[in-house]
């Protein structure tokens, strides 16, 4: 069959065209975050093993106004990265069934989304406790 | 068809995302406002003697390296297809340069708490 | 007596032997509250301008031929009213992410091929002859797979996805859900042979679970589940090839 003349168009700036594929745009930019503050925290790790007068300085910048407004952000970002990852995650199992019934994803999605809950209080309660 | 090694990587990404998602916002709230600012913690809570115990203890030492190093394989490995989502071309290099940046910050990690005693 | 309002109907307009790329035509339909996207096209074919090349069929959503990009949203044409977008113009453009061949019409050949190299056919796990009888299954067994089995090829998937857009070479939503749906039928045994699809980075790895394609399914096919599902098959048939047989269900 011989070829015949198509036109494709092309698909630069897609993610802008639906607010759809904007927030998936977003959803994936909170890996920046995610990296950023892993390295703040080995960054620290390294601080810690060249001493006290090192690490407090870390401490100190910490409390900077350019870190604090990174923690914001990033704060807000680890959430929406929270409510966006459990809101997919029935997409990456198999039909969970109870007494033969299907669980529905919204089901998976809420249990999701009290561990969060409980890890976070369980964390914080720990830290408190084992901290001055 | 050749086989995909993604599956590696993926399985990094997915415990990095599912640690992020039931602890990332807590660990950013305590080590980035509550202790700096003193609100709900104590500025003292990330003292270097408070730390120092922490980082040479048996599972605080297994705790840190699981954060950084998840967190790291997981944000660099989505960091690669959101870069490729923008229309970049990402070559094998590339995706070697993303993921081995993970993995040098992973030893360093490594290296940093053995050193830490 | 039903009200005749006029919507503005603007269609994308592309004729390979004239044109070096496609342009816009605007026309002004006379529409009733009962009539689709479609119907509105074929008011401007029969009326109208009659070179406006668009596919349809049953006109009821289950042959899978009219999908259109409406507004920006890919989505069946027959299934789209008039009277739910009046008194905003409706712009028509074929399907996102295929080649236009003519007008609303695009190439629909590598949607094809991809769907034959997913096998989307029984292979029995037990071969029987029609005289031993029927297969029998539970519905629990049907409930695995009757989604996947809705997919009417209509596409509207590979115009919403974006690694398509980006990578013709991915596999993509339908024909992977189609693979899903074999694989996922207790009647199969074919699932060794699909893994070499899946465990391909055109294949399952393809997907960053964007799942817009999910959104946009008139059916309810959900194919981000199934490529999703598979993600964690393959990883699984990755890490344990050599310890157990490839695909084992």
């Amino acid at each position: 069959m011989p070829a015949i003349k198509t036109y494709k168009r092309p698909v630069d700036g897609w993610w802008r065209r639906n607010p759809f594929y904007t927030w998936y745009m977003v959803r994936e930019g909170s890996s920046v975050f995610v990296t950023v503050y892993a390295l703040i925290l080995l960054t620290g790790l390294w601080r810690l093993t060249q001493g006290q007068e090192a690490f407090d300085a870390w401490r100190a910048s910490l409390a900077s106004p350019i870190a604090l407004v990174f923690h914001v952000l990033a704060l807000w970002m680890f959430i929406m990265h929270t409510l966006s990852w459990f809101k997919v995650m029935p997409k990456t199992m198999p039909f969970v069934r109870i007494g033969g019934k299907r669980v529905p994803d919204q089901t998976i999605i809420n249990a999701g989304k009290i561990a969060a809950v409980v890890c976070t209080v369980l964390f914080y309660v720990v830290f408190l406790w084992v901290t001055p | 068809m050749k086989r995909s090694n993604k599956p590696i990587f993926w399985s990094l990404f997915g415990g990095g995302g599912m640690l992020a998602a039931l602890f990332g916002p807590i660990l950013v709230f305590i080590t980035g406002i509550a202790v700096p600012l003193g609100l709900g913690a104590s500025k003292d809570a990330m003292s270097y003697q408070n730390v120092l115990a922490l980082a040479q203890n048996g599972l605080g030492k297994i705790a840190l390296f699981l954060v950084i190093t998840l967190f790291l394989f997981h944000g660099c490995h989505r960091m690669y297809h959101f870069v490729h989502d923008f229309g970049v071309h990402v070559t094998p290099a590339m995706k070697a340069a993303f993921h081995g940046f993970a993995a040098l910050g992973s030893l360093a990690a490594l290296v940093l708490l053995i050193r830490v005693g | 007596m039903a009200e005749t309002r006029t919507i503005t109907i603007e269609c994308l307009r592309y004729n390979p032997e004239t044109d070096s790329e496609p342009r816009f035509q605007s026309y002004d339909v006379p529409f009733t509250d009962d009539m689709s996207v479609l119907q509105g096209l074929q008011y401007i074919k029969d009326n109208l301008d009659g070179s406006l090349t668009f596919r349809w069929s049953c006109r009821m959503a289950i042959c899978g031929s009219c999908g259109k990009m409406i507004n920006g949203i890919p989505q069946l044409s027959c299934q789209t009213f008039l009277r739910d977008i009046f008194p905003a113009r409706v712009k028509v453009e074929p399907l996102n992410n295929f080649p236009i061949v003519r007008d609303l019409a695009i190439d629909q050949s590598d949607f094809l091929a991809k769907l034959q190299s997913v096998k989307p056919y029984l292979i029995p796990k037990d071969p029987k002859p029609v005289s031993a009888g029927t297969f029998k299954q539970t519905p629990e067994q049907m409930d695995e797979y009757y989604q996947y089995a809705q997919c009417i090829n209509c596409q509207l998937c590979y115009a919403a996805c974006p690694q398509y857009g980006l990578n013709d070479k991915f596999i993509g939503p339908a024909a992977l859900a189609l693979l899903h749906r074999y694989n996922a039928d207790s009647r199969d045994g074919g699932t060794a042979e699909r893994m070499e699809v899946i465990n391909s980075e055109e294949g399952v790895w393809g997907c960053t679970l964007v799942s817009y394609c999910s959104e946009v399914c008139p059916k309810g096919v959900d194919p981000a589940r199934a490529i999703n599902q598979n993600k964690i098959n393959s990883t699984k048939d990755y890490f344990l090839r050599f310890i157990a047989p490839k695909g084992g269900r």
